[in-house]
């Protein structure tokens, strides 16, 4: 037996008498709550990682297999296929570029509205800021991100690529405009997804659009081509931003200056992704919102 | 004295939906049957409890204790009134703690220590009590979903009761265990009781309710309907024959959680 009352606990406040004061216990809720919890964060990212694929004989494998077969196959349809080889350059890279990205958004989206639903057991018993679910989904699609980076910058620089200070700061914007909006979304659609369990599908037609709705198996000279006016418009989807992003970081560098086609980039793309980082906290905001809201609600309707 | 639970007018609504889909809902509509219905699950509920009570809570089925529970624990917040709580708490809710039924018995433990406000140092130090107390040397490193329902309820009591708390929540938790774990664990509640914290019990056991508590609260359709000393809670109860009835000596010699 253990002395129950042998740790003294630092850091807790107390009022003048000496006393803790007195709380609502239902109150430690949001993402504030969730960045102070950050030894219970790093249970659930490792928990998550180990238990997104478990029961599977390739286990963490999946999480590359995955965008590999997506590669290939849009590799070879479009690239063999329809010829965007002869006139998109590294066309391997471009689509590989994006496809990073995409699978990072798509991942935190899917996994995160199902986690709520997912984890009902702890949901419905235990106090906790239930923001730490979705924030664990992000941050464990993250943890795969960075295995896919390093092979992205070995294939590039296979290509001759080199690193430059405006490509890396793209680079960086990119990931946190994913971050934050997949963070934000999954908020939204996970509380979502408890009410109506519809959302889940919904989900899956957005995750579809957005592989349509980015620049990874065409180029961005062909929307400013093709849609005359309407490229200011395509330049308003952050998660386009964010692939144009990771594409100027990896993609444009891999192409040498004496080639025929050059890669076509929108003029100010950093400042727009700087813009695309506001609108994505303000998603987050809305996210957080909702979730507040539709908080109260959650462990009765799971 | 000074307050550790502070409960003012607290109401808690539920809404029954018989119908889910779309289709169904447009038939139930149309037929004019109702559709959804509201009822409070815990209807203006007014208590103080001072730091080291201990409180049982009783009440038949769907009286709800356990929502009232939830409340007092911050898994759910109340729709009206107020719940206010000193220290940090611990304890079950409804037998069985929030376990991941995929995951190892020894990855739960140290998550579910970690929910309920253990740090990393902590959790490692106490690690081997809380196996200890237990019981589950030989299915630590297997799935929490092989687990029998009493033995996740020990690791789960034993988790709860390892953490140092302010006011400690109890759920009927005991109902599920067998007598040498229900032995071990009245011994440490009494334990909690002594060392001046707040102990919170809920059970249908009259003659535990008795000998842990200072105490009862009773609830019927989610009213308080009785506040006060024990023996005339159990009585007001209709419970008090279980105490005497000789078919239930066990209940009497102060058995706790024997009770499903």
């Amino acid at each position: 037996m253990t002395d129950l009352a042998a740790d003294p606990r630092e850091g807790v406040k107390t009022d003048e008498a000496g006393l803790v004061p007195m709380v609502a216990p239902s109150d430690a809720t949001g993402l504030k709550a969730v960045l102070q919890r950050r030894y219970l964060l790093r249970l659930l990212v490792r928990r998550e990682i180990s238990a997104r694929y478990q029961g599977s004989i390739l286990g963490l494998m999946w999480s590359y297999i995955n965008p590999l077969s997506q590669f290939c196959i849009y590799f070879f349809v479009m690239g063999v296929i329809f010829n965007l080889h002869a006139s998109i350059p590294n066309f391997a890279i471009h689509i590989f570029s994006a496809i990073v990205i995409v699978h990072f958004f798509t991942e935190t989206m899917g996994a995160g509205t199902r986690s709520i639903v997912r984890n009902r057991q702890i949901v419905q018993k235990m106090a906790m800021p239930r923001e730490m679910f979705p924030v664990a989904t992000m941050l464990t699609s993250l943890y795969h991100v960075g295995p896919q980076v390093i092979i992205l910058v070995v294939a590039s620089a296979c290509y001759g690529w080199l690193p430059d200070a405006y490509g890396m700061a793209a680079m960086v914007i990119g990931i946190a405009i994913i971050m934050i909006l997949g963070t934000g979304l999954a908020l939204l659609f996970s509380a979502a997804n408890v009410f109506f369990r519809d959302v889940g599908s919904a989900v899956n037609i957005i995750s579809n659009l957005i592989r349509f709705g980015v620049p990874m198996i065409y180029s961005y000279e062909m929307v400013a081509q093709r849609f005359g006016s309407f490229e200011r418009y395509y330049l308003w989807n952050p998660i386009a931003d964010a692939v144009l992003l990771f594409q100027r970081a990896f993609w444009v560098g891999t192409v040498g200056a004496d080639e025929k086609n050059q890669p076509v980039m929108p003029d100010h793309l950093l400042l727009y992704g700087v813009a695309m980082i506001g609108v994505s906290l303000v998603v987050l905001a809305i996210g957080q919102l909702v979730f507040s809201r539709l908080e109260n609600k959650i462990p009765e309707r799971l | 004295m000074v307050d550790s639970i502070r409960v003012e007018h607290a109401t808690k609504s539920f809404t029954r939906r018989y119908q889910r889909t779309l289709k169904q809902i447009t038939v139930a509509k149309a037929r004019g049957h109702k559709t959804i219905e509201e009822f409070n699950a815990v209807d203006d509920v007014s208590f103080t409890v001072e730091q080291g009570e201990s409180i049982g809570l009783m009440g038949l089925n769907g009286s709800g204790k356990s929502t009232l529970l939830k409340m007092i624990n911050g898994v759910m917040r109340p729709d009206s009134g107020s719940i206010l709580t000193r220290g940090r708490i611990a304890g079950l809710i409804a037998t069985g703690a929030g376990f991941h039924p995929q995951l190892s018995g020894r990855d739960n433990l140290i998550l579910n220590a970690a929910i309920l406000g253990m740090t990393e140092k902590e959790t490692k130090r106490k690690f081997d009590a809380i196996v200890d107390f237990a019981g589950i040397e030989q299915q630590l490193d297997s799935q929490v979903g092989h687990y029998s329902s009493g033995q996740s309820a020990r690791l789960g009591f034993a988790i709860a009761i390892h953490v140092d708390s302010d006011i400690f929540l109890a759920d009927e938790v005991l109902a599920v265990g067998d007598k040498p774990f229900r032995a071990k664990c009245i011994t440490r509640m009494e334990e909690i009781r002594d060392s001046g914290r707040t102990l919170f019990y809920v059970s249908h056991s009259a003659g535990s309710v008795k000998r842990m508590c200072t105490r009862v609260l009773v609830l019927r359709d989610g009213q308080l309907v009785f506040d006060g000393k024990p023996w005339k809670g159990i009585k007001f109860l209709g419970y008090d024959d279980d105490v005497e009835n000789p078919m239930d000596r066990e209940e009497s010699e102060g058995e706790i959680g024997a009770d499903i």
